[in-house]
C-alpha cells in the first residue's frame, strides 16, 4: 500500500531514479516492512531513547541553587553510593517488590492452573473475568485499599462493629504490609496471564504418560507440570517485580514513612526537593539495579533448568 | 481429546479456591461504588443508608467536567494514533520478512516492563530541556508511548490469525495494494481495531503516573482525583466519581476483550 504513495509526476528524464526507487521498494520486502514500522519506531525513539540519553546526561550534572551546573561529574553517583539512606531505600524497595512478586505468583498459580486444566467451557470468559480489574484505574484500585485498610476503614470498622476488637488496628494502614498487599492485588493479572499461557501449552499426553508409568498426582505435578510452567513463572516474576520497584502511588497512599520506596524519593527530587540531577541519577541507579537483578535471576533459573534436564 | 481421563475430573478444592480468588479480586474494588451510595461523610461500617447526594454534588462541579473533558480529548487522540500505528506495525511484523524483527518488537514492548516513573521522569527532563511547556499535548505523548505496545499486542494476534492467501487472492483478482487492504485486510482485522481503540482509550483515560509528571495546568481526571484525596471531606464525592469511572472502564474493556478474541477462539479450537 505504501509503494503507491511514492509516485511523483516528475518530467521524463527525472522519472528514472523514481521508478528505480519504486522498483526497489516493490522488490525489497524488508524495505517496505521498515517503511511501515518507521512511524512507530520513530515515536518510540523520541519517547524512549532520546529522553533516556538526556536523563543519563542530567544524572552527571549537579544542582546549583535553582538551576543546574552542567559540568559532567559523577558526584551524584558517589553520593548515592556513600550515603546509607539511598542503599536502605533501594533495599527496602526491592524487598517490598520481591515479597509482593512471590506472593502474587504463588497465589495466582493455582488459579491459572485451574483455568488451564479444569475449565473446559467458557474459558475466554474466565480469562476476561480474571484480567478485567487490571484494566481499570491503578490509582482507584490503590484508593480502594486505602478505604479498606484505613484507620476507620472497612476492616477496622467492620471488626469493631462485630465486637471483635476494641481499638482500631493501627498496623493496617501506613506500613510495608499494606503496600505489599495492595501491590499483590493490583498486579495479579500480570501473573495470571503468563502462568496460564505456559500451563495451557503443556502437552496433556505427557501427564498421561507419567500416570501410566506410575506417578501419583503430586509426583506428576512436580516432575512435569511445574518444570514445564517455569517460563511462565519467570515471565510473571519479571512483569511484576520490575514495574513495582519504581511504584510510588501505592507507597505514597498506603506506605507512610515506613513504607516509602525509591519511587517516592525520585518523585520528591523532581518535586519538593527540586534536585533534578539527583532524581535522574536515582532513576539510572534503579534501572541498573533492576537489570543486574534480572540477569542474576535469569542466570540462576538457567542453571537450575540445566541441572533438571 | 482426552475425554474421560483423570484430567477431566473436577477438582473440588481448586474450584473453591478459584471462586475465593475471584471474590478477593473484585470485592476491594466494589467497596468504592458501595460507599459512594452511603449517606455519611465517613467511609466506615455500619452503612448509614442510601443516598444519591454525592452524585448530585458531582453534577454541579465545574472542575470535574473540565478534567473529564481533558481526559476524553487525550484518550481519543492517543487511542486513534496508537491504533493506526499499531495496525501498520502489526501488518509489517506479520507480513514482511524483516531482518531484526525480534529486536524491534522487543523495543516496542519495552514500556511494559520498565517502571513508568522512569519514562515519566525522562520525558519531563527532555521536554523541559527543549523548553516545551507542559500541557495536555505532553500528557498525550507520554500516554502514546504506554499505549502503543498495547495497540500492537492487541492487533498482532488478529493479523497472525488470518490467512495471507486471502490477500493474495484479492491481488490476483486485480485489486491494488490499497484496495486489498481496505476490502480484505481491514474487515478481517476490524474487531481487533475496535478492541485496540477501546483498550488504549481506557489505558490513557485511567493513566496516572505519566500524567503526574507531564501535566501542566489542565489536569486529567486521575490527576483531579489525586488532588482531591488530600481533603477528607471530599472523600464521598471522590468515591462517586471513582465509581462512575470504574463502571465505564469495566464496560469498555469487557467489550474490547470480547471483540479482541471473537472469531479467533472459534477458529482455533
Amino acid at each position: 500500500m505504501t509503494e503507491t504513495s511514492v509516485q511523483t509526476s516528475a518530467a521524463e528524464p527525472a522519472a528514472k531514479p523514481v521508478s528505480r526507487l519504486e522498483r526497489l521498494l516493490y522488490r525489497s520486502e524488508a524495505l517496505r516492512g521498515y517503511l511501515l514500522m518507521s512511524p512507530t519506531l520513530l515515536i518510540m525513539t523520541i519517547g524512549i531513547i532520546v529522553p533516556f540519553l538526556i536523563l543519563v546526561t542530567m544524572s552527571l550534572w549537579t544542582r546549583d541553587g535553582f538551576s543546574f551546573d552542567a559540568t559532567l561529574t559523577i558526584a551524584n553517583y558517589l553520593r548515592v553510593w556513600n550515603e546509607p539512606i539511598f542503599g536502605a531505600l533501594l533495599r527496602r524497595s526491592f524487598w517490598i517488590s520481591g515479597v509482593a512478586t512471590v506472593a502474587t505468583v504463588v497465589l495466582c498459580y493455582p488459579m491459572a492452573y485451574y483455568v488451564a486444566f479444569h475449565v473446559h467451557r467458557n474459558k475466554m470468559m474466565w480469562i476476561i473475568l480474571m484480567t478485567l480489574p487490571f484494566w481499570t484505574s491503578y490509582l482507584l484500585r490503590v484508593f480502594a485499599w486505602k478505604v479498606i485498610l484505613g484507620y476507620e476503614g472497612v476492616i477496622n470498622s467492620g471488626l469493631q462493629g462485630l465486637g471483635m476488637i476494641e481499638e482500631p488496628l493501627s498496623f493496617l494502614l501506613y506500613s510495608k504490609s499494606a503496600v505489599i498487599i495492595t501491590l499483590a492485588h493490583a498486579w495479579a493479572a500480570f501473573a495470571i496471564l503468563p502462568l496460564y499461557v505456559s500451563l495451557e501449552k503443556i502437552d496433556k499426553s505427557l501427564l498421561e504418560a507419567a500416570t501410566d508409568l506410575g506417578d501419583g498426582p503430586v509426583a506428576r505435578f512436580w516432575r512435569i507440570t511445574f518444570p514445564l510452567s517455569m517460563p511462565g513463572i519467570i515471565a510473571a516474576s519479571f512483569l511484576i517485580f520490575i514495574p513495582t520497584t519504581g511504584d510510588y502511588i501505592t507507597p505514597a497512599l498506603l506506605g507512610g514513612p515506613d513504607g516509602a520506596m525509591i519511587g517516592n524519593f525520585i518523585q520528591l527530587q523532581f518535586g519538593a526537593v527540586n534536585n533534578w540531577p539527583m532524581g535522574a541519577t536515582l532513576s539510572i541507579v534503579l534501572m541498573l539495579w533492576i537489570a543486574a537483578i534480572a540477569l542474576v535471576f535469569l542466570f540462576i533459573t538457567r542453571q537450575a533448568e540445566r541441572r533438571v534436564s | 481429546m482426552s475425554d474421560g481421563t483423570y484430567i477431566r475430573r473436577p477438582n473440588r478444592p481448586l474450584q473453591i479456591y478459584a471462586v475465593i480468588f475471584l471474590i478477593v479480586l473484585y470485592v476491594p474494588v466494589l467497596f468504592i461504588p458501595m460507599f459512594s451510595f452511603n449517606d455519611s461523610i465517613y467511609v466506615r461500617f455500619p452503612l448509614q443508608g442510601f443516598t444519591l447526594q454525592w452524585y448530585g454534588e458531582l453534577w454541579t462541579r465545574e472542575p470535574v467536567w473540565n478534567a473529564l473533558w481533558n481526559s476524553v480529548k487525550v484518550g481519543l487522540v492517543v487511542s486513534v494514533i496508537s491504533t493506526v500505528l499499531g495496525v501498520v506495525a502489526a501488518r509489517a511484523i506479520t507480513r514482511y520478512r524483516i531482518p531484526g524483527k525480534g529486536t524491534m518488537v522487543t523495543f516496542i514492548m519495552m514500556p511494559l516492563v520498565i517502571p513508568g516513573i522512569i519514562f515519566g521522569v525522562a520525558l519531563l527532563v527532555l521536554l523541559s530541556r527543549m523548553g516545551v511547556p507542559l500541557s495536555l499535548y505532553t500528557v498525550g505523548l507520554g500516554h502514546l508511548i504506554i499505549c502503543l505496545p498495547f495497540g500492537v499486542a492487541t492487533l498482532l494476534p488478529r493479523f497472525e490469525g488470518f490467512d495471507p492467501s486471502m490477500e493474495e487472492a484479492s491481488a490476483d483478482l486485480g485489486e491494488n495494494g490499497w484496495w486489498t487492504f481496505w476490502r480484505v485486510t481491514f474487515p478481517m482485522v476490524f474487531p481487533g481495531v475496535v478492541a485496540s481503540l477501546l483498550l488504549t482509550f481506557t489505558i490513557s483515560f485511567d493513566e496516572f503516573i505519566m500524567a503526574f509528571f507531564l501535566t501542566g495546568t489542565d489536569p486529567t481526571l486521575p490527576m483531579y482525583i489525586w488532588g482531591q484525596l488530600r481533603f477528607p471531606q471530599e472523600f464521598p464525592s471522590v468515591l462517586a466519581l471513582s465509581a462512575l469511572i470504574l463502571f465505564v472502564s469495566f464496560f469498555l474493556v469487557f467489550v474490547a476483550q470480547r471483540l479482541g478474541r471473537a472469531g479467533l477462539d472459534n477458529g482455533n479450537t
